[in-house]
Order: structure tokens, then C-alpha cells, then sequence
């Protein structure tokens, strides 16, 4: 820790010299609007007359109430069963069914299985719009070649399908993160401990709920909140499969917030949802911060 | 290893077989409509397209004005790379190996910035940029990309310069070297996978970055690829190829990166960053 001392001849503020370029801009860019939209979300406004009229809690006190703010946040977390349940019950079974063995090429599927993690949200609507589409979209396409015409739907398109669909493509995308976060756990556990539940007569199933699962805390707290803010923070992928139709049966705060400013003018409200949803994303965040450091701790 | 041993991998290969496919299947039923004719497409999503031609990439790049999306994301995510990542490296010497009055305030309210969505600044930023009439400027797209990517960069590098070998800062301070000389001959060797990760990161939320840009740009020709793709999807939604083709061009440069640095990514987001 040494280093951390000023040298012979050093001035005390020689450290901002290397930090204030980066700061400035991430404070004039940054910091200083996420603290423009806390104060815009105190007054009503409509982004462009000069008259903002200072109103105090009304825009949070109109979210209670507002049936579009519900709705989202009714969607975001139904989102978090298909972005974060889904991909973690999927990643658990198959992280204790391929168990400890070593493959060899899995680097391969790995590198496979991550893929969707890479892609930008916007290719994967497209992508997904196609597989969706109700007349040429392969899954429609694929159930009438099975004969199963019945079983076609308007995947997006109808008020009670577009929610789960839009859903599973974030289990799309999330759930080969989980796996592999589970799989390098995994790989962790001490042999022994399996070997003496063995001996003890533990079967498999008590074994993973027992060894298994106790020993992925650390991986089982990253895949959670990676997996929940990434539902909370949907915004690209309903914007290009159904801009939160049909109706507003998958409106997300994030496209309540970009509609409301941008399309209504209504800055005052989407401050206030900006903010709302910023705060719930704050709170996952720091979880995993505490979880990353105590782990880090022990090692 | 020996013939029994395989026979016994050969469920885990089935296993993880079958959820790659249901990964890849839908890539590759993308690439193969990028080459078909409107009329293929209703043949069903594998079958071969019978003349693989590349006319459908040239439609996109030129009448689609993919040509102006891929230069403008190349520039922005070139510029946004080299800066957040040099910036990032200060700031992260800084606060690893510096004594830095006020490190306390500073540090966190930098590391804000790592956890907040871009809706909580997209509001005043867009009001702000439109006085300063930097709105339809590259300005708009690399500045707030840069800011938030040193936040996360912050965190990264100084966490590697924190565990860096003090044995080695100790002698070449003793031969004379300054801070300056410090970092840059000696530690920026060392922080090679540490950069890499960085660079790789940041190349990618950059790359794929939707709303900033979606909010920022007017102007056609000011498009970065994802707000192109968007766009071009609401006129020709029903022209598969052409969308195919469209979102390769989108996903072609990070595939490659991803190809040549796939260590680097998977470490980097295994490691719990939470962007993207």
C-alpha cells in the first residue's frame, strides 16, 4: 500500500490530474442529467414552452394511480419469470445433469451458448419477428407442416400471446448465460463432499439441493440480478417486435418513458417513471455489488 | 481417454447439442434468408436458396443506406472504444495505485453511472444536447457512450491496478521513473487482458447502444446500425431478405470480434457486469 502515499516532491492533488478528464465528462454528461430528470420529475412540463410548473410529488403520486405506469411494471416483472426464472431453472437442471465431468470441446458450446448475450436486442427482434410472423414465420410455418394448423396463432399480435412471446425470447437470451455461469461453478465444488453424501446415502436429487445449490450461492446471486435488471431494463426488444402492443399488453417502463417524453411530450411523468425505474435497477445493482465483495473477500 | 469413457459423455453431448441448436437454429435460418428470393422465403426457413448471391446485401448497403449506418456506428464505436478505454486507465491508475483526496465522494459517484439505465438521462440529455445544437452530431452519440463507459472502466481497472505487483512500481520508482513513466511502460504491458476485456465490453454496449441513438439522430444519414434496422423494419417488414441481410451487416463486426476475443467476452460478463 505503499504506492498509495504522495512521493518526495509530489503535490497532494497530483491523483485528479489522471482522474478529472474522465470525470468531467461523465459528470457534465452523466451525473448531472440523471439529477436534471429527479428534478424535472417534480414539475409538469411539455419539453418545449418556456413555462414548467413546479407540482412537487404529483407525478409520483399520479403513478399510483396511472393504468399504463401498472401495466409496465405489471410487465417487467412478469418478464423477470422469462428472463430470470426460466433461464435459472434451465441453467440449474442442466448444470447438475452434464454434473462435474470435464467435455472436452466444450469451449465450443460455450462459445455457442453465449452467443445471444453478444448480439445487439435489435437483431434479435428482427430475427424473432420473422420466426414469429403469422403467415411466412417459421414456427407457424413448421406447425401446419406437423398438421398442427389449430396450434397457429398471431404470436404477437394477440393481446394474450405477445407477453409470454416477447418473453420467451428473453429466455432466448438468457438462458446459455445461465448454464455457463452455473457449469464454471460447478466445476468448483469439491469432489469429496459428493463422494461423502454418497456414502451417507444421499440420493441425487438431495444432493443437489443440498451440495449443488448451496455451493453456486455466489453464481446462483450473478445470474439473478444480472438476469432481473436485464428484465427491468427492456426497452430495445419491444420497441422492434410490437411497441408495446397490441394495446399495451407488453408496454415496459423503458418504452413508457421514451412514448412519454418523446411521442406525448409529456417530460414531467417520464421523468417520474425514469426515476422510478432507476431506483428499482439501484437496488439490484448494489445487491450485487455487497454479493461481488464478500465473495471477492474469500477468495 | 478410453472407448467407455466417451459412450458415458454421450448423454451431456446430446443434452447441450440440443440447446445449442435451439440457439443456433434460428441464426442460421437468419443467414440462409439473407440469400434467398421473396419467393424462397415460404419454402420454409432451411431450405438452400438456389443461387446464393450477395444482391440482397448490395440492396441494403445501397438503397437501404446501410453504407451511412455501418460508417457512422464504425466511427463512434472506434472513437468511444480508444477514448473511454485510455480515459478509463487513468482513472482507474488513479484511484488503484494514487493517493487521491476525496476518493471517498469521487469513487462512488463515478461508479453511479455503472448502475443506471440510459432512461434515467436520456430526458434532460436530449434537452441539453438540442441547446447546445450538438443533436444529429457524432458529438451526441460518443460523449454520453464515453461517460458512461468510463464508469464502468473506473471499476474495472482499477480493481487490475489495485492487484498489480507493487514490487515492480517500487523499482522502477527507484530508478527514477515518474507516475507518468510508471504506468505506461511498466503496468500497460501487464494490463493487457484487462484492456482486451475492457476494449471488448465496451465495443459491444457501444455497438449495439439503441436508445441514445434512436433519441439523438434525426437526420437519416446520422443513423447508427441498430437505429437503421429499426427503422428499415418498419418500411419493409415483410421483405425477409432484405432484413436478413440488414441484421447481418448489424451483427456482422461483433461476430468477429466475438470469433477472435471470445475469452475476453465471456469473462468480462461472467464477471457480473451488468450493462447490456
Amino acid at each position: 500500500m505503499q504506492v498509495q502515499h504522495r512521493w518526495p516532491g509530489e503535490s497532494r492533488f497530483h491523483g485528479w490530474l489522471y482522474i478529472l478528464p474522465g470525470l468531467i465528462i461523465y459528470l457534465v454528461f452523466i451525473f448531472y442529467p440523471i439529477l436534471e430528470t429527479i428534478r424535472t420529475s417534480f414539475y409538469q412540463w411539455d419539453g418545449f414552452s418556456s413555462n414548467r410548473s413546479f407540482i412537487g410529488l404529483e407525478n409520483y403520486v399520479s403513478l399510483l394511480n396511472d393504468s399504463q405506469f401498472l401495466q409496465a411494471l405489471l410487465n417487467n416483472l412478469t418478464f423477470i419469470i422469462f428472463y430470470s426464472i426460466i433461464p435459472i431453472i434451465i441453467g440449474l437442471a442442466l448444470a447438475s445433469l452434464l454434473g462435474r465431468k470435464r467435455l472436452p470441446g466444450m469451449a465450443f458450446f460455450r462459445a455457442g451458448l453465449f452467443l445471444p448475450q453478444i448480439l445487439s436486442m435489435v437483431v434479435v427482434g428482427v430475427t424473432w419477428r420473422w420466426i414469429f410472423n403469422p403467415v411466412f414465420g417459421p414456427l407457424n410455418m413448421g406447425l401446419r407442416a406437423l398438421g398442427l394448423e389449430t396450434l397457429t396463432q398471431s404470436w404477437l399480435g394477440d393481446f394474450n400471446l405477445a407477453l409470454p412471446s416477447v418473453g420467451s425470447i428473453g429466455t432466448w437470451v438468457q438462458y446459455g448465460f445461465c448454464m455457463i455461469l452455473f457449469l464454471a461453478g460447478m466445476q468448483r465444488i469439491p469432489e469429496d463432499q459428493y463422494e461423502a453424501a454418497e456414502l451417507d446415502g444421499a440420493n441425487g436429487f438431495n444432493q443437489f439441493l443440498y451440495i449443488t445449490i448451496p455451493n453456486l450461492r455466489a453464481e446462483l446471486g450473478v445470474a439473478l440480478v444480472t438476469t432481473i435488471i436485464a428484465a427491468m431494463r427492456v426497452f430495445d426488444l419491444v420497441y422492434v417486435t410490437t411497441r408495446g402492443g397490441p394495446g399495451d399488453s407488453t408496454l415496459v417502463t423503458g418504452f413508457l418513458v421514451y412514448r412519454s417524453a418523446f411521442q406525448q411530450n409529456r417530460i414531467g411523468f417520464a421523468a417520474a417513471v425514469a426515476t422510478v425505474m432507476t431506483v428499482i435497477i439501484f437496488v439490484i445493482s448494489l445487491f450485487i455489488l455487497r454479493l461481488q465483495s464478500r465473495t471477492e473477500g474469500e477468495q | 481417454m478410453s472407448r467407455k469413457a466417451w459412450t458415458r459423455l454421450i448423454p451431456n453431448y446430446l443434452i447441450l447439442s440440443l440447446f445449442l441448436l435451439i440457439i443456433i437454429l434460428p441464426i442460421i435460418g437468419l443467414v440462409l434468408s439473407a440469400f434467398k428470393t421473396d419467393t424462397e422465403i415460404i419454402k420454409g426457413p432451411f431450405a438452400l436458396p438456389e443461387q446464393w448471391t450477395l444482391d440482397t446485401f448490395e440492396n441494403a448497403w445501397t438503397t437501404g443506406r446501410f453504407n451511412y449506418f455501418f460508417r457512422n456506428s464504425v466511427l463512434v464505436t472506434v472513437v468511444v472504444v480508444i477514448v473511454s478505454v485510455f480515459l478509463s486507465t487513468l482513472t482507474g491508475y488513479a484511484f488503484g495505485l494514487l493517493p487521491v483526496p476525496g476518493r471517498k465522494v469521487l469513487f462512488p459517484l463515478l461508479l453511479l453511472g455503472y448502475m443506471v439505465p440510459f432512461e434515467a438521462v436520456i430526458i434532460p440529455l436530449y434537452h441539453f444536447m438540442d441547446t447546445l445544437h450538438l443533436t444529429d452530431t457524432y458529438w451526441a452519440l460518443i460523449l454520453p457512450q464515453v461517460g458512461l463507459s468510463v464508469s464502468f472502466g473506473t471499476l474495472w481497472m482499477s480493481s487490475f491496478f489495485r492487484n498489480a505487483p507493487k514490487e515492480l512500481v517500487d523499482a522502477a520508482a527507484i530508478d527514477g521513473c515518474n507516475r507518468w513513466q510508471v504506468l505506461w511502460r511498466i503496468l500497460w504491458p501487464l494490463s493487457r487482458p484487462a484492456v482486451l476485456t475492457l476494449v471488448v465490453l465496451v465495443f459491444m454496449w457501444t455497438w449495439n447502444e439503441f436508445l441514445l441513438a434512436l433519441v439523438m439522430v434525426q437526420k437519416e444519414t446520422m443513423r447508427t446500425l441498430p437505429v437503421g434496422l429499426a427503422f428499415f423494419q418498419g418500411r419493409y417488414s415483410a421483405n425477409i431478405p432484405l432484413m436478413a441481410a440488414g441484421s447481418l451487416i448489424v451483427a456482422g463486426p461483433i461476430l468477429l470480434v466475438y470469433i477472435l476475443f471470445q475469452r475476453y467476452f465471456i469473462r468480462g460478463m461472467l464477471g457480473g457486469s451488468i450493462k447490456g
